[in-house]
């Protein structure tokens, strides 16, 4: 059923007509919010819901390696296991995406040539995203000319927390323009917004901006993807695509390391922007050592037993 | 469906139920002398779950007589630390068994074990070891240097949260002194009578707890009975005046907490999805056999067009069915009878032009079940909006002022729980200072806690009980 926007998006972009718009926003109560993700953990996925659900996830999973530490080889060595992530089982499916800094995009792309599986770049002066906009632009149009297929940008937290919302969609706007045909995921870094209001304006801040995707984190920041953070996300793309027609993915990242995390983040997915979202276009959880997790449990799932984790490759 | 939940069902293993139980009186399970039974059934499939002796006067003489000889010889001179012992041990062994008694609170009452595993059971325990604390602290809790307990307490609990009522019932009165005799519901005996085994398990004196099953009739010569020092009641309003009227004139300290008709206010600049979330807990808790259900939804005029459709959106998520699946939102209504007074009262709402609305749902064959329902263009004239259901019926009415909201809430016999949905600190507080309701929740609802007062103003009843407060309920 169609749900009915509270405040609509204004036509001029002026600070004062975007405040007007952020601010018309329903609060969000933070004890209600942190109840209702509660009471979403406690589903039971079990059975063949679970095998589902396992699968599902590791087709969302954005694979990523974002180190300073990071080399070619390393890069190399994710994206055979985002192609193939069990070698011994071709069954399971591959990962949405690998993500990589910029410098590596080109690896990326060359070592995934042929199995369709996308590149996402952080861009923008990631994580911290303090640098001058053209600076950010170059970033972003350098990654795109590498093959970058997607690209997860940061949001200036600074200008959104001091209320210069002009400046943050002016930002996302001109990024945007400069992806061409990447996407866009625009990374709120929910740990540095830290009320949930802050974080449902930024949702539609950057939805309105023209983001493809909201994302929570960068992953360099604690909290990250926390679920009631994740359930104002998906709220907000279930919101917006009632008064657009327009649907938003959404994209936790940080700390969701098990498999149980996965599924409670598809529960979220299912129960809050609905079924519609369960797919990996509109939906990934950007991860690392979560992939371990899932083919663990698949496996544990189809055979009864744990293989145990040197059966699985560490990076 | 790309994610359908695979049938999660809790094991039925961890309980193993009796054919038949007797009565427990003086420490031991002993036949009723009606030699009547009466069968107790699992809502959600008409199964049968075990036979159930009917107590008949006799037996409330011989219960009564055993809890005065408890109270004389043992448990009125007993220091409060000792009692607090007790209780915390039946306490301790509530939660090692928490499991089995959410599985047979489910099984015999058709509430979704989410809600006795996460909801029940914890709260039990809570009361238990809450009161178990006090029971030593007696001369600190506002009520004079030495107060000193009633007597014998006849207790009579209803089947809605059968174990939980217990819990409120027996904790305070042990804790201060009293002995029991109580009553459970005829539909939910059960765990009463596993509770009666955990008595015996913590060694508790014999006759300080004493559990008689049975019907109304049993119910009604438990109240009159003269040898009782104490009636407290938890149930309907009609039920309620007729125990007020047959203690009239006695000595007997009397509590009595009867039905409710809550409004659940929602103002425009409320937190929506929160609200929602709050309204459908506020009705759809429970199967809303619930006497503080946020029955009666005022939802403010200018945002009534777009909450409704949000609230109706999540009513449609809700997962009704087994209620030992652990997915399950909605179980079954408690009985036939239950069933029956749900669907005539919801019957009248068409015969009133009121628009009815039902999320696509589909009900078990078997069992008794009644679809969450949403009555919209309800009235304060209307009977659904006067008249407790006790079932998951929401009436939604509108507001355009603040005034028009609590004049609204107030207007109804009842007064035992309200809700206020706003950002706005100072319309909460202007509005919770109007409502004359027991308890006000303030971006909640169904929000319980042992150290809360709970109770009712107008025809919800009297006395309170939870928190120091409910000490009073027990003491001279």
């Amino acid at each position: 059923m169609p749900v009915p926007h509270t405040a609509f998006a204004p036509e001029a972009t002026t600070n004062h007509a975007l405040r007007a718009y952020l601010h018309g926003l329903p609060g969000v109560d933070e004890v209600g919010a942190r109840a209702r993700a509660q009471d979403l953990s406690t589903r039971s996925i079990k059975t063949t819901a679970k095998a589902k659900a396992i699968d599902l996830a590791i087709s969302m999973v954005d694979l990523t390696t974002l180190e300073g530490a990071d080399t070619p080889g390393k890069v190399r060595s994710l994206c055979a296991k985002a192609a193939l992530p069990d070698p011994a089982d071709r069954t399971v499916p591959h990962v949405g995406a690998v993500c990589v800094y910029p410098d590596m995009v080109a690896t990326a792309v060359e070592a995934l040539r042929g199995t369709g599986i996308g590149v996402a770049s952080v861009a923008t002066a990631f994580p911290s995203g303090r640098a001058p906009l053209e600076v950010k632009l170059a970033d972003t149009r350098q990654a795109v000319a590498d093959g970058a297929s997607e690209i997860d940008m940061v949001i200036d937290r600074g200008a959104f927390l001091s209320g210069d919302y002009l400046k943050v969609h002016e930002e996302i706007v001109a990024v945007k323009e400069a992806c061409g045909e990447a996407h866009l995921k625009v990374i709120l870094e929910t740990g540095e917004l830290v009320t949930y209001d802050n974080v449902r304006r930024a949702s539609h801040l950057a939805m309105r901006a023209g983001g493809d995707f909201i994302k929570t984190s960068t992953g360099k920041v604690a909290p990250a993807a926390t679920p009631p953070v994740t359930l104002i996300m998906l709220e907000a793309v279930r919101d917006h695509f009632a008064a657009t027609g327009r649907r938003i993915g959404v994209k936790p990242a940080g700390g969701i390391r098990t498999t149980k995390d996965a599924v409670r983040n598809l529960v979220l997915v299912n129960e809050t922007a609905g079924p519609d979202w369960l797919t990996p276009d509109l939906f990934r959880i950007g991860a690392s050592s979560l992939l371990n997790d899932l083919l663990m449990q698949r496996t544990r799932l189809s055979t009864g037993t744990y293989p145990g984790p040197d059966y699985y490759t560490q990076d | 469906m790309i994610f359908e939940y695979a049938p999660a069902p809790e094991s039925r293993s961890v309980v193993s139920l009796r054919e038949t139980y007797d009565l427990f009186i003086d420490g031991e399970f002993t036949p009723a002398r009606s030699g009547e039974y009466l069968t107790t059934l699992n809502p959600a499939d008409e199964e049968k779950l075990a036979q159930v002796a009917v107590a008949a006067p006799e037996d409330v003489d011989r219960a009564v007589a055993a809890a005065r000889r408890a109270y004389d010889t043992v448990w009125s001179r007993m220091s409060g630390a000792e009692r607090g012992k007790y209780l915390f041990r039946i306490a301790r062994i509530i939660q090692e068994r928490s499991r089995e008694l959410a599985v047979l609170e489910s099984m015999d009452n058709g509430k979704p074990i989410k809600e006795t595993r996460d909801v029940d059971l914890p709260l039990v325990a809570a009361h238990f070891f809450y009161y178990a604390g006090w029971a030593d602290k007696l001369s600190h809790a506002g009520l004079g240097p030495d107060p000193r307990p009633l007597g014998v307490a006849a207790q009579v609990i209803p089947w809605n949260f059968p174990l939980l009522m217990l819990a409120w019932k027996i904790a305070p009165a042990l804790a201060t002194g009293n002995t029991v005799v109580l009553k459970p519901a005829e539909t939910t005996p059960l765990t009463a009578l596993v509770f009666a085994q955990i008595c015996q398990e913590a060694d508790l004196p014999p006759g300080v707890v004493n559990i008689l099953t049975g019907a109304g009739e049993t119910g009604r010569a438990l109240v009159q009975h003269p040898g009782t020092d104490k009636v407290a009641f938890t149930g309907s309003t009609e039920v309620g005046r007729q125990i007020a009227r047959a203690v009239a004139g006695t000595d007997k300290r009397v509590t009595l907490e009867l039905g409710g008709k809550g409004a659940n206010i929602v103002y425009d600049d409320a937190a929506l999805d929160q609200a929602v979330e709050g309204v459908v807990s506020g009705i759809f808790f429970n199967q809303g056999h619930v006497c503080c259900a946020g029955s009666r939804l005022l939802v403010q005029e200018s945002i009534a067009e777009e909450f409704l459709p949000r609230l109706k959106e999540r009513i449609s998520k809700l997962r009704l069915g087994d209620p030992l699946d652990k997915n399950t939102d909605i179980g079954a209504i408690n009985s036939a009878a239950q069933l029956e007074r749900v669907r005539e009262l919801t019957a009248t709402a068409d015969e009133e032009n009121v628009e009815r609305w039902s999320p696509a749902c589909e009900l078990p064959e078997r069992g008794y079940w009644f679809a969450p329902t949403v009555l919209t263009g309800v009235s304060q004239a209307h009977r659904v909006a006067r008249e407790e259901i006790f079932g998951p019926v929401l009436s939604v009415l509108t507001f355009r002022t603040p005034e028009e909201a609590v004049t609204k809430a107030n207007n109804t016999p009842y007064g035992l729980s309200a809700g206020v949905w706003t950002e706005k600190g100072s319309r909460m507080l202007w509005t919770a200072e109007r409502l004359r309701a027991g308890v006000i929740w303030s971006n909640t609802f169904n929000k319980f806690d042992p150290t809360s007062p709970f109770g009712g103003y107008k025809e919800s009843g009297y006395g309170r009980e939870g928190g120091r407060h409910g000490l009073e309920a027990y003491l001279g």
